[in-house]
This record gives structure tokens, C-alpha cells and sequence, in this order.
């Protein structure tokens, strides 16, 4: 398992790493834990000519109560996501789906930041934090912008960031004593999601998002929209396949992934009491 | 499970005696192939065939011989005149079987996905996989044929040479078949059922590795190799690549495990020596993990008819099988005998008369099969266990029930088959209850009808399965009339030297069974000495010369009665030293813990250890007598052993998403004697997780064009410890007849009992919508869509 040769760049800060990545062109690629990338090099199926290698800008890795939200540094490994206390108590829908990602090796490499950029439907995190309404704050060439997490993931494996750009905090408003629920269906503990769903109500707030069930992670608008308008668990989650284009794989046809995502809402809506 | 300790006590046999081997496997400190150092090697990449089938139009290597390391590249027709013969088959199961010679890089024509197309070697890893990338190969594509009735057809043959994609048909008749179609025109009750066993992918923890070594003066050649049998790999390696037997030596080092993918000779250790030969120095490969899910064998790949006839009082009368057998693209070494080492279960535990079968095997543009942990014997006892589980269904009986009234009663043993051969012990109903017993029976199929009469979505099955195995390969002659080329025999040595520190030489190649570990118990037991003054030598052809290797749960049985033996001469030599020099007749000697002693006069002894430094100094010994304490013997089996159990599965099926759940396993396996419990333990754990992994989770997958799908870890699901109930094991000892130490083969046994114990559980769980079978591996997806069915 030998990737395909490439050239490697150590960054110390975000800003050197937009601007080695600048300089680099086309087919660079940051390199943060590792997950994603490193296995799709080793397969041969991304051949990056260059690394830059983020891994180690030691300040993008924290978790800091920001007054009306919680700011994530990139960098944060899925491990600290999932221990921590002040998410926990704010934030308790991300610290627990993080602990649903990989294995433990997996969440002691892998990074918040990584598995967010890398945009796999299947992964557990996109969905989440569009269903928490984050912010994802970027680094560019020219400064800072900030991309809403509805906005940010725009087809399989990519997002609204330029190639220029690096993405170094996710924002998620405080949700403290919201209800929320976590589901994730699969044949393997350590597997992505065959289909998952992330669901929060606080304080008027309703978001219900769906893993894996279409080229990008997806809000289920219709339920939502029916929670939001009174609807019970089972009403709102008949609508949970609504807009979704799931695929056919190994593991699920197209109608059982429907199927599931109905399912599934149903439970989160009801574990959490939603609706 | 159970915790344990190190346990030092007298006897060893039967104590939970720690595996010496783990300490090195643990810390990394064990070395495997790859580890072994050999400066200036070339490493050898394979170019595979991208194509299930089609004709090689032109090659190009050019590119790949301009980068940086690359030292040469090979077609097949380059290494054509490096091959004295094709690669082996040993088991020709039929004078007119078709075997298409085929060579470790492919001539002209590629048969699967996988195959071997150009031969890198360069002078590091990279240069040698980024060289692949370089190469230019154009095909001519023609139509996959990955369905077993469909190559039947011959509508696309695949060897020409072979003029049909047919290559045998193998039949067993014992009581003529028209007796048996006669039992089943006029039977009360009869069963006729499909089942498919899908392919399956090995996935031992090490992928394969060579290292082939010329030495520097004499010509000869030394293979370290990833392999369960480097004796059987010596002669075919000599046979095919044309160095002289005497000129090879061959190793496995520490081995990753195997369960049967490593009994094999494949391209690669020949590729390594025709290149170690031809460029004159050493030539390493390893294997990728995607590269072994097309390179390496796969196991199962059938499709099973199986009809039982039954009399009025359900007495089962007659049993008939016809297997459709997937060959894959070649045939491996023992390619085509692997349905027939079922061909003898299909009867299973049961007291059945009348029998028939045949089995065709075919051709297809896949990855050749062959062995796979427990060899025909998984497939057998699933067919023979499902489809009792479907005449007890028919009948309206309980499955437990129904099994222990045709089973072969303990007051029949010995009992001959009528396929001929000896079941020499058992307790099939005994088991059984005990298994009930332990699972409590009685009270879950008071839950399950509780569930039931509640309407809960939450289905409650209980799967019964019980095995009767043939193992511990096996008795030669056995052996000669199903023409397999080999013998069954072990051999083994046991040399006591000056110091009494004992070297015990056996031919049995562990690959994670911890022989080193049992070996020593029993020659401790057997010498009176500790087992940590025994060192065991073994998989290394100039170390143990003679040896039938480890496979077919044969080590023990077969391997270690060889050592028994072997004890049993050293210790009738030492007796007559003793005697020599304690001036007593042999008679009056008793041998207890390491010490001849004359009986009645205790102050007359001595031990081992004064013997065999008689034994060395050769000062004193009986005139005519050799000098040293050493002693060899090879033993070939009377019988093969048959190790049974029953096993109890019990599942949970969420009738909204179809996922199971086991919720509970309950084993209770009969292995005869255990030399360790501990080890016989992580046997039976292994072997249940990979039977439980056919029946819930693994298939190779292929699609209509002969890719598979299924090439990954993301997409071949092996389960990990997470995904696993805590398993319950009982046991029960009935011990073997026909060997000294009472044991039978237990390496098998788990996956044997457990896939269609798993499955009985899921169709009893969906019986209540009419559901009578589902297809292995029962995912989520297959269960759902069974009830969906069923609703409509």
C-alpha cells in the first residue's frame, strides 16, 4: 500500500499553510489526522502531488466557550470532541455522535476539522453540525470569512471551500438542556453510517439532519418543517425520505435506505422528544 | 469467557497452561517474512488483470523500465522457459477432471480479476509499485462468467483448451442411486431445498510474504514463505520451477495466520524463486491487502440442493445432494477435492441409511477457490442442518426435538455410515441436551411464544445446530481413493540431549495454534520434565525434513500421537540404558516423573537426566547399542478423528430495520481429550466468529462484469470483538479410540457449528411471517426485504 509519489510541506500556522498551498497549485492537499486522505492515497485513488501538512499548528486544536457559542478549533481531535465537558454540557449532540466515528484509534488521529473539509455524506460529523446550524470559519489567501454549515457542502466529497482556503474553526451555538438524538444504523460498530440521523430542538430551534442518504449530508427540511408545525413523531418522520437521493450500495438498495431514514427519524424524534 | 493464569501443575495435559508463542506475537518482537532482512533484494510487484476475462492484445513496459529502480519486467511468455511444469493441482478427484494448465503469470489470456499479467522486479518497494502504474496493456474483453448455472451452460467456455467450463463431476452412490430414488418416490415426507454459500474472503491477519534466497555457492535456494505447508511447497515448488528437491529449503517464520489460504502454492513464491534464480539474488514480494482479495484464494462458492426423505414417523431414510461447485478461473492445489471433504457429512449427526451425491464443479472468471476454514465440512453441515430444521418445520416438531430422534444414538458407536467409513465415538444427544441445558431451552421458547402472543417487533429465534467432523487429515490410504497425491501421515523427533533439555522436531507448521505450547505439555507429561526444558523445532524443511504440515485440524491429532510415539521409543531406550547400568531387567523398571526405579527397592533408580548422559558419552551402554537418546517416527492414522457438539444460537430481530442481534451463543463441542482447555477455548471462539461472520456479515461480491465489489475491509465486513456476543462454551470429553492421547481435531469445529446455527435462529425468528429460509450472509437489508415480502 505505497501511495503514488508527492511532495511534503510542514505549515506552522494557518496562514503559512494557505500560502504554501497557494504556491503549490492545483493538486495540494492539507493534510490534518490523516483519516480520510491517507487511505484514499494508499489505494491509489488520490494522488496529490503535495502535502501540506497542518497537523501540527498546535493552536488550532482547542475547544473554548465563546459566549453564545462554543468555537472548535480544526485541528481538534475527534477524541477531545467527544470527552468534552464543556460541550457535554452545551453541546451534547457533538460530543456524543463524535464518539460514534471510526474506532478508537480512529478518533485519537482523526480531526473535527478533517472529517468536516473531506464533506463524506457517510461521516457522522457534516451531518451533525448541520443540524446544530454551525459556522465553519476559513482561512484564505485574503483573510477570514465565514461560511454557514447549510451553505458549506455542495456535492460528494466537496465543499464551498477554494482551493486556497483552510478551514480553522467550527461554531455551534450553545444548546444547553436541549433535547437532542443521535442515531446511526450499521452491520459493523466501526463503520460509516448505512444511514444516520442527528436531531435538536431548543427553544423554537428544530434541526433534523440526515447521514449518508444523498451526495451531500442533507437537512430533512419536511420534517422540520413538520415538527416545527406540530406534527407527532410519526407524521413528521413519514416525510424523513422527502428530497433525499440515497444510493444503492453492498450494504442497503435505495428503498431500504428510505425506509431506515423513516425509521430512524421516528426514534430520534421520539428519543429526544422533538416532536 | 474466562479469565485466566499461568497454571503450572502435573500433569500439563489438560491445565490452562499461557501460550509461550504470545509474548513475541504480542510485542511485535516475532518476525514474519517481511521482517527478514536480506540486503540487495530485489522486490517483485504483479501487474493484475483489471479484466475477469479477456485476451492480452499487446503490453507495453516501457514506461514502467524508465523510472529510477526498475530492473526488468516479465510477460508470461518472458518466464515461459523458467517453468518445468504448471502450477500444481494435487487433487485430481477424477481420471477425466479438466485442469487448464495455467502459469503464475498469465500467457496470452487473463481468467479473472487478479490475474497475474507482468512481473516487476526493481530495486525497492516503490520503483516496483510505482512501476505498475506504468505500464500500458491493451485487452480484448471478453464476457464474464460469474454464475455457477450459466458457466454450466457453456455459453461462454473459458478454457478452450478444455473445451467446457465443466471439470469433473464426482459422484457417491454407496447404495445405488436407484435405491435412494426409489426411497424418495415412495417417502412419507421429503424436503427439497436450495441454499447458496457465498464466496469468502480469508483475511488472515498477515497477508502473504516471500522471500526466496539463492544461496552464494552450490545452487541452492532457500523460500521463506508465509505458508501453512512448506513440505508440501518444497516438492511442488521443486516440481514446478525444476531446482532439485535437495536444493530447496523452504520456511514459514512467524505466520499470521491462514485458516486454509495458506495451504496452498501460489504464483507469487514461484515468481520469487524463477526471479531469485535468474537474477542471481534474493526477491521479495508482499502482498497488498487489496491485492489479496482478488490474489489470494477464496473459500466456500456453492450452490447446494439437498432433499431429505423421511417415513411416516419422520425417521429420516435417505439423503441426496447435488452440489454445483465454483472452481473459480484454475485450480489451486486442492481446488477440487474441497466439496468432496463435505461429500461424507451430508448426513450429518443422523442415523440415515441411504445416501446419494454428486457434485459438478465448474469454471468461472473469479478468483480460484479453495480450502477455507473447515473445508466442504462447514458447507455439508449446513445443508444437512438447515434442511433438517425444514423437515422438522414441515412435520410441525421442535428442531431440538426432531434432531435427537434421528440422531445416531451413543449405544451405535462404533458406528459404520453408509457411505462406509467409521464414526469410531460420540454423544450427539447427549450434547445436545447439554447445550439446551445451558441455554436454558425450555424458558426461551416460553419467552419466544410470549413475544409472540404479545405482537412485539422484537423476534425472538432460537437456531440448533449439530456437526459431526471429519478430521485430523487423515488416513492414507483413506486418502489414495479419492486420489488426492499426498499421504496423511506426521512425523516427528524427539531428542533428548546431555543435559536433558529435550528438542522435540515435529512436522506440523503452526500458524497460530500454538503447537509450541501443547507439544511441550505433552512430552513434559510423557518425560517427566518441565515443558520449559522442551524447545519444539518446526517449519523449516532442513529442520524437520519430513512433514504433512498443519491443516484439516490434523496437527494434534496426527502430529502430536507422532510425538507420542516418538517419546514412547525414547523411553523404551532409555529403559534398556537404566537396566544396563542398574544391573535389573527391563521388567522390573517403572518409569515415573523422569526416574527408572526398580520396583521394591526404591534406593535402585535414576533419572532421565543420568540417561542421557550415558546416552551422549556412549561410556557404558548395552553392547550393540547407538549411542545418544533420540528417536523418529512417523504415524499415519487409522481413522480420521470426529470431533462433534452442538451449538445454540439465539437471536433478536428488529422487524423494523431487520438487523439481528445474537443475543446469546451456547456451545458445547466434543473434542475428545484437551491437551490445553485455554487453547482449545480461543479455537472454538475463533472458529464461531468466522462461521457466525459467513452467516451475518462476509460475501465476496461480484458484479456482472467479474469486478468485485467487495475488495475492501469498508465493503468485506469481517466482524471485530464489537460486533460479537459473549460467547458460552460447555463442553463434553468422549475421547478418541483410535489414538494413545484420546483428542480430535478442534480447529474447525466452531465454524462448523456455527453458520447454520445462526441461520436456523433467523428463520425461526421470521417463521411467523411464513419466512423459511434467507440467504447467507443475512444482512439487515436481506431480512427486511424477507419480511416485506412476506407482508405482500
Amino acid at each position: 500500500m505505497i501511495p503514488a509519489p508527492f511532495d511534503y510541506q510542514r505549515a506552522g500556522s494557518a496562514e503559512e499553510a494557505v500560502s504554501l498551498i497557494a504556491q503549490a497549485g492545483d493538486e495540494a492537499k492539507f493534510l490534518a489526522g490523516g483519516h480520510s486522505l491517507l487511505p484514499l492515497m494508499k489505494l491509489r485513488l488520490a494522488q496529490p502531488t503535495m502535502l501540506i501538512d497542518i497537523g501540527r499548528i498546535a493552536d488550532l486544536s482547542y475547544i473554548r466557550d465563546a459566549g453564545d457559542h462554543i468555537a472548535i478549533g480544526a485541528l481538534t481531535r475527534h477524541r477531545d470532541v467527544e470527552t468534552s465537558a464543556l460541550l457535554h454540557e452545551h453541546v451534547g449532540l457533538l460530543a456524543h455522535a463524535a464518539s460514534f466515528v471510526g474506532d478508537p484509534q480512529v478518533r485519537h488521529r482523526g480531526t473535527i476539522g478533517g472529517s468536516i473539509a473531506h464533506a463524506d455524506p457517510a461521516s457522522d460529523l457534516p451531518a451533525t453540525v448541520l443540524a446544530l446550524g454551525g459556522t465553519l470559519v476559513v482561512q484564505g489567501p485574503n483573510g477570514q470569512r465565514e461560511i454557514a454549515a447549510t451553505d458549506f457542502f455542495k456535492g460528494f466529497l466537496e465543499s464551498d471551500l477554494a482551493a486556497d482556503e483552510m478551514l480553522t474553526e467550527i461554531r455551534i451555538p450553545k444548546y444547553t438542556g436541549a433535547g437532542w438524538s443521535f442515531q446511526k444504523f450499521n452491520r459493523r460498530a466501526q463503520d460509516w453510517a448505512i444511514v444516520g440521523v442527528a436531531a435538536i430542538k431548543h427553544n423554537g430551534y428544530v434541526g433534523v439532519s440526515l447521514v449518508n442518504m444523498d451526495q451531500v449530508p442533507l437537512r430533512a427540511s419536511a420534517v422540520e418543517a413538520a415538527v416545527s408545525g406540530g406534527a407527532s413523531a410519526a407524521d413528521a418522520a413519514a416525510l424523513a425520505a422527502e428530497g433525499a437521493s440515497p444510493s444503492s450500495d453492498l450494504n442497503a438498495s435505495v428503498e431500504y435506505r428510505q425506509h431506515l431514514a423513516r425509521v430512524l427519524v421516528r426514534r430520534a424524534l421520539t428519543e429526544s422528544g422533538v416532536a | 469467557m474466562t479469565m485466566t493464569e499461568d497454571v503450572v501443575a502435573t500433569p500439563f495435559i489438560g491445565s490452562r497452561r499461557l501460550r509461550r508463542e504470545d509474548p513475541a506475537l504480542l510485542t511485535g518482537e516475532a518476525k514474519y517474512t517481511d521482517d527478514i532482512p536480506a540486503v540487495g533484494a530485489l522486490h517483485l510487484a504483479v501487474l493484475r488483470s483489471p479484466h475477469a476475462h479477456a485476451r492480452i492484445v499487446s503490453i507495453d513496459v516501457s514506461g514502467a523500465l524508465a523510472i529510477p529502480g526498475v530492473v526488468a519486467a516479465y510477460t508470461g511468455e518472458d518466464l515461459a522457459s523458467q517453468w518445468a511444469a504448471p502450477m500444481p493441482c494435487a487433487w485430481p478427484v477424477t481420471a477425466e477432471m479438466k485442469n487448464p494448465a495455467h502459469y503464475p503469470i498469465a500467457m496470452g489470456k487473463v481468467a479473472y480479476v487478479g490475474d497475474g499479467v507482468v512481473a516487476i522486479v526493481a530495486t525497492n518497494h516503490t520503483a516496483s509499485r510505482d512501476a505498475l502504474d506504468a505500464i500500458v496493456v491493451e485487452y480484448d474483453v471478453l464476457p464474464a462468467v460469474i454464475d455457477l448455472e450459466d458457466a454450466l451452460s457453456d455459453r461462454v467456455v473459458i478454457h478452450e483448451s478444455a473445451g467446457t467450463n465443466r471439470s469433473y463431476i464426482w459422484e457417491l452412490h454407496p447404495q445405488g442411486k436407484e435405491t435412494v430414488d426409489a426411497i424418495f418416490a415412495s417417502a412419507a415426507h421429503t424436503v427439497s431445498e436450495r441454499y447458496i454459500q457465498q464466496r469468502l474472503i480469508p483475511a488472515a491477519m498477515e497477508p502473504r510474504a516471500v522471500l526466496a534466497m539463492p544461496q552464494p555457492f552450490g545452487g541452492d535456494f532457500t523460500l521463506y514463505t508465509s505458508t501453512q505447508v512448506p513440505h508440501i511447497l518444497k516438492i511442488m515448488a521443486a516440481i514446478t520451477v525444476g531446482i532439485p528437491e535437495h536444493l530447496l529449503r523452504v520456511v514459514a517464520p512467524s505466520v499470521g495466520g491462514g485458516f486454509g489460504s495458506k495451504l496452498n502454492v501460489y504464483a507469487e513464491e514461484l515468481l520469487c524463486l524463477v526471479l531469485a534464480r535468474k537474477h542471481r539474488c534474493a526477491v521479495r514480494w508482499v502482498e497488498e491487502r487489496t491485492e489479496a482479495a482478488t490474489s489470494t484464494i477464496q473459500g466456500r462458492g456453492q450452490i447446494q440442493n439437498i432433499e431429505l426423505a423421511a417415513d411416516a414417523n419422520g425417521k429420516v431414510q435417505a439423503v441426496r445432494v447435488h452440489i454445483l461447485g465454483d472452481m473459480g478461473a484454475y485450480l489451486q492445489l486442492v481446488t477440487p477435492g474441497v466439496p468432496l471433504l463435505g461429500a461424507f457429512l451430508y448426513a450429518g449427526v443422523y442415523d440415515v441409511p441411504n445416501m446419494s451425491f454428486v457434485c459438478e464443479s465448474v469454471f468461472t472468471t473469479m478468483t480460484p477457490t479453495d480450502a477455507y476454514r473447515g473445508a466442504g465440512r462447514p458447507e455439508a453441515t449446513y445443508a444437512i442442518e438447515r434442511a433438517m430444521d425444514s423437515l422438522a418445520a414441515k412435520l410441525g416438531e421442535d428442531p431440538a426435538e426432531f434432531r435427537k430422534k434421528n440422531m445416531i444414538q451413543k449405544d451405535q458407536f462404533p458406528y459404520t455410515a453408509m457411505t462406509g467409513l467409521q464414526y469410531d465415538s460420540g454423544d450427539h444427544v447427549g450434547v445436545l441436551e447439554k447445550a439446551q441445558e445451558l441455554v436454558d431451552y425450555t424458558g426461551l421458547r416460553a419467552e419466544q411464544a410470549a413475544r409472540r402472543a404479545s405482537g412485539s417487533k422484537k423476534h425472538l429465534g432460537i437456531g440448533v445446530s449439530s456437526y459431526f467432523e471429519m478430521c485430523g487429515l487423515a488416513p492414507s490410504r483413506v486418502l489414495a481413493s479419492l486420489n488426492y497425491s499426498a499421504g496423511g501421515w506426521e512425523a516427528a523427533t524427539v531428542r533428548v540431549l546431555p543435559t536433558n533439555k529435550i528438542q522435540v522436531v515435529t512436522g506440523a507448521t503452526p500458524h497460530g495454534q500454538g503447537h509450541e505450547t501443547s507439544w511441550s505439555m505433552i512430552v513434559a507429561d510423557k518425560l517427566g520434565v518441565s515443558p520449559d526444558d522442551i524447545d519444539v523445532l518446526h517449519s523449516d524443511t532442513a529442520l524437520s525434513p519430513l512433514g504433512l504440515d498443519t491443516y484439516g485440524s490434523r496437527s494434534l491429532a496426527v502430529g502430536g500421537i507422532a510425538i507420542v510415539m516418538a517419546c514412547d521409543k525414547v523411553i523404551d531406550k532409555a529403559r534398556k540404558i537404566a537396566a544396563h547400568q542398574l544391573e535389573c531387567s527391563e521388567d522390573d523398571l517403572e518409569f515415573v516423573n523422569g526416574t527408572f526405579s526398580v520396583r521394591g527397592s526404591s534406593d535402585k533408580s535414576m533419572p532421565l537426566a543420568g540417561i542421557a548422559f550415558e546416552a551422549f558419552t556412549a561410556h557404558n551402554l548395552p553392547d550393540g547399542m547407538e549411542p545418544n537418546l533420540e528417536a523418529h517416527t512417523t504415524y499415519d492414522p487409522p481413522n480420521f478423528s470426529w470431533p462433534f457438539g452442538t451449538h445454540i444460537c439465539v437471536v433478536e430481530i428488529d422487524e423494523e430495520t431487520g438487523f439481528t442481534e445474537v443475543i446469546k451463543y451456547v456451545a458445547i463441542d466434543d473434542c475428545g481429550n484437551q491437551i490445553n482447555p485455554l487453547i482449545v477455548e480461543g479455537q472454538i471462539h475463533g472458529g464461531i466468529v468466522q462461521g457466525l461472520a459467513q452467516a451475518l456479515f462476509e460475501e465476496a461480491t461480484y458484479d456482472a462484469e467479474g469486478n468485485l465489489k467487495s475488495g475492501s475491509f469498508a465493503d468485506y465486513l469481517v466482524p471485530s470483538a464489537a460486533d460479537v456476543p459473549s460467547l458460552t462454551l460447555g463442553h463434553s470429553v468422549t475421547p478418541s479410540p483410535t489414538n494413545p492421547l484420546g483428542v480430535k481435531g478442534v480447529g474447525e469445529a466452531g465454524t462448523i457449528g456455527a453458520a447454520p446455527a445462526v441461520i436456523n435462529a433467523i428463520v425461526d425468528a421470521l417463521s411467523p411471517f411464513g419466512i423459511t429460509d434467507i440467504t447467507m450472509p443475512a444482512t439487515p437489508n436481506r431480512v427486511w426485504s424477507a419480511i416485506q415480502n412476506a407482508h405482500s
